[in-house]
């Protein structure tokens, strides 16, 4: 009876070993450079632009026209697109989101949750340009009926829409993070007699605040970053405007807009996008770092 | 499986010390217990008397835990469980496993504690606050205060937490969260305290303070408490019971359940030869 392999095979296991680990660290440093080449890139591109245009244009000027004779660099313009649509995304995905993670996790049948999850992630699987149609050529009207003024292109369109979109998201990651609550603590809930719902609320739901804060940064990460559904629904004529019955451009669709068009590399028009862009980033950068320590502070509080 | 024959005198029913009899506070009257068409318990038929210490012991797996949640109505949170017999508790002498009595309401007779502490992510006072709030037993803050207090109080926990209520439960030590959890139960108002392994992740020192609390709790609570821990059995409780696959063998006074037990298994079992 043989009970070791042979030494050739053992060592074979070894060099499979070793390739395996190497192919795994190759992995892990690939994800560290692309981000850092997206942030060489971004600082690069962006550069000659804030060498032309100073820094304190973007937040003076009220108008973001890069293109024009006369440019305007008010990046607040696009700032507010962007902070109204996610806005008013945020507004339908993380109740509804959280209300879906709480009802799959704690109420319903395994059999039916099993029948659920599938078709919440095709739901998130769907191109996000059938989204954008969706919103312009069904949404909106239904939307026209119940306010009269609104435009072709609307914010609150685009943004709902966008909602629906990241509701899986949120409900994916929330439900995880609620049933990682130990089943434990529940039953410490239901043995001093609370229900389901208590038990839900007062418990679990706090209980998988970490997680769940985790699900919202990336809901409005998603928000942030959507730019087809935006750059189809919610117009491309950056304004400065906090009402959602308004059109106005995102700073995703402003560049999507302007990389489509046919600008010279190297105007300044060109690399206002990648100022744009670094802007965006050090956006995402902030949610993501506000959520990190969000996530950090609820820990030591638990 | 069988039982290696012991003496009969009728298994599964009360076998007791001839002893001033307290008054009964729980009656299982020939309880069975079943995980889907897994029979765990068997017939199990004995009193809890009031005021008084009752600790259940027996080899892993032998049911102590199932029948200690049979008592405040645990199993009713999973489906297929299903109960036959009846636990009276007195004075009433409600039968707390019929299906029309509301888990509810068991579950504030009864309270818990579980084998491993299980504060909830929350504020030390919000840990006690919680069952007094769900039950409005508190009209209104004084009051809430008030509760909270005591209950840590009688948990012994006062001294050491009045100054950082607002900390998190979980910031306080193992020992002092499982005390934490028996003010919890207590917040409450139970007449009855079930235990299960209550100190089976805690430290020596801290054991003997929980301990030392359950003997103080015993003036006002009835107490059941699971322990693997003949030691402790023989330390804290006033009448123990014995259990060998899913059968009680023998119930009675700790001492002489201790010192002189009726059958082979129990004897078997408290001097180490299995278990
Ligand atoms: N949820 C469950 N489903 C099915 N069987 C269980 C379940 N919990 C416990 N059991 C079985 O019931 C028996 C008694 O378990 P338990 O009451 O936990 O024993 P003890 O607490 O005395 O160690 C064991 O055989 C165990 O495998
Ligand atoms: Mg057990």
């Amino acid at each position: 009876m043989e009970v070791s392999p042979p030494p050739s095979s053992r060592r074979l296991d070894k060099t499979v070993e070793s390739f395996m680990v190497w192919v795994l660290r190759a992995g892990g440093w690939a994800s560290v450079l692309v981000t850092f080449g997206i942030v060489l890139t971004l600082v690069t591109e962006s550069w000659p632009f804030f060498r032309e245009v100073p820094l304190i244009r973007l937040f003076q000027d009220t108008m973001w026209t890069p293109l024009f004779a006369q440019p305007q660099y008010g990046i607040g313009a696009l700032l507010a697109g962007t902070l109204v649509t996610t806005g008013v995304a945020l507004l339908v995905a993380i109740p509804l989101g959280t209300i879906l993670a709480i009802y799959l996790s704690e109420f319903a049948e395994p059999k039916f949750r099993d029948w659920v999850k599938p078709m919440l992630e095709l739901l998130s699987a769907v191109p996000t340009v059938v989204y954008g149609y969706f919103a312009l050529l069904t949404l909106t009207p239904i939307l026209q009926k119940i306010f009269p003024d609104l435009p072709q292109f609307s914010m609150l369109s685009a943004g709902l829409i966008m909602g629906v979109m990241i509701v899986p998201y949120v409900t994916s990651l929330g439900e995880d993070a609620m049933r990682s609550v130990p089943m434990l603590l529940r039953e410490g809930a239901f043995a001093l007699g609370d229900g389901k719902l208590g038990v839900a609320v007062r418990v679990v739901f706090p209980g998988a605040f970490s997680g769940l804060a985790a699900a919202y940064v990336l809901a409005i990460s998603r928000a942030v970053g959507e730019t087809m559904i935006v750059a189809i629904a919610a117009g491309l004529q950056p304004k400065m405007t906090f009402n959602p019955l308004e059109s106005a451009a995102t700073v995703t669709a402003f560049i999507v807009q302007v990389s489509l068009g046919d600008l010279p590399h190297g105007s300044i028009g060109y690399q206002s996008i990648f100022a744009a862009g670094a802007v965006l980033f050090l956006m995402t950068l902030g949610f993501n770092l506000a959520g990190h320590v969000l996530r950090k502070r609820f820990h030591r509080a638990t | 499986m069988s039982l290696p024959p012991v003496p009969q005198p009728s298994a599964g029913s009360e076998t007791t010390t001839s002893d001033a009899p307290a008054a009964i506070k729980v009656q299982i009257q020939g309880l069975n217990f079943f995980y889907g068409n897994h029979q765990v318990l068997r017939s199990i038929s004995m009193d809890v008397p009031a005021l008084q210490v009752t600790a259940l012991i027996g080899p892993s797996g032998c049911g102590k835990t199932t029948l200690l949640r049979c008592m405040n109505r645990m199993h009713d949170l999973y489906p297929g469980n299903r109960y036959e017999g009846a636990i009276r508790v007195q004075p009433d002498g409600t039968d707390i496993i019929a299906p029309e009595v509301d888990p509810i309401q068991v579950r504030m007779r009864f309270g818990m504690v579980f084998q491993k502490p299980n504060p909830f992510p929350k504020s030390i006072f919000d840990n006690i606050a919680y069952g007094p709030r769900i039950h409005g037993l508190a009209k209104d803050s004084i009051e809430l205060d008030e509760i909270v207090e005591r209950s840590l109080e009688r948990a012994g926990l006062w001294n050491e937490v009045k100054d950082r209520l607002e900390q998190p439960g979980t910031s306080l030590s193992g020992g002092q969260q499982q005390r934490l959890c028996i003010a919890r139960a207590i917040a409450v108002g139970p007449d009855v305290i079930l235990m299960d392994e209550p100190c089976s992740a805690l430290d020596p020192i801290a054991t003997a303070k929980v301990e030392e609390l359950i003997s103080e709790l015993r003036e006002q609570y009835s107490i059941v408490i699971v322990t693997h821990s003949m030691q402790q059995a023989a330390r804290v409780s006033d009448r123990t019971a014995y259990f060998h696959l899913g059968k009680l063998i023998e119930v009675g006074e700790t001492k002489q359940i201790f010192t002189n037990p009726i059958h082979r298994l129990t004897e078997d079992y408290i001097t180490g030869r299995f278990g």
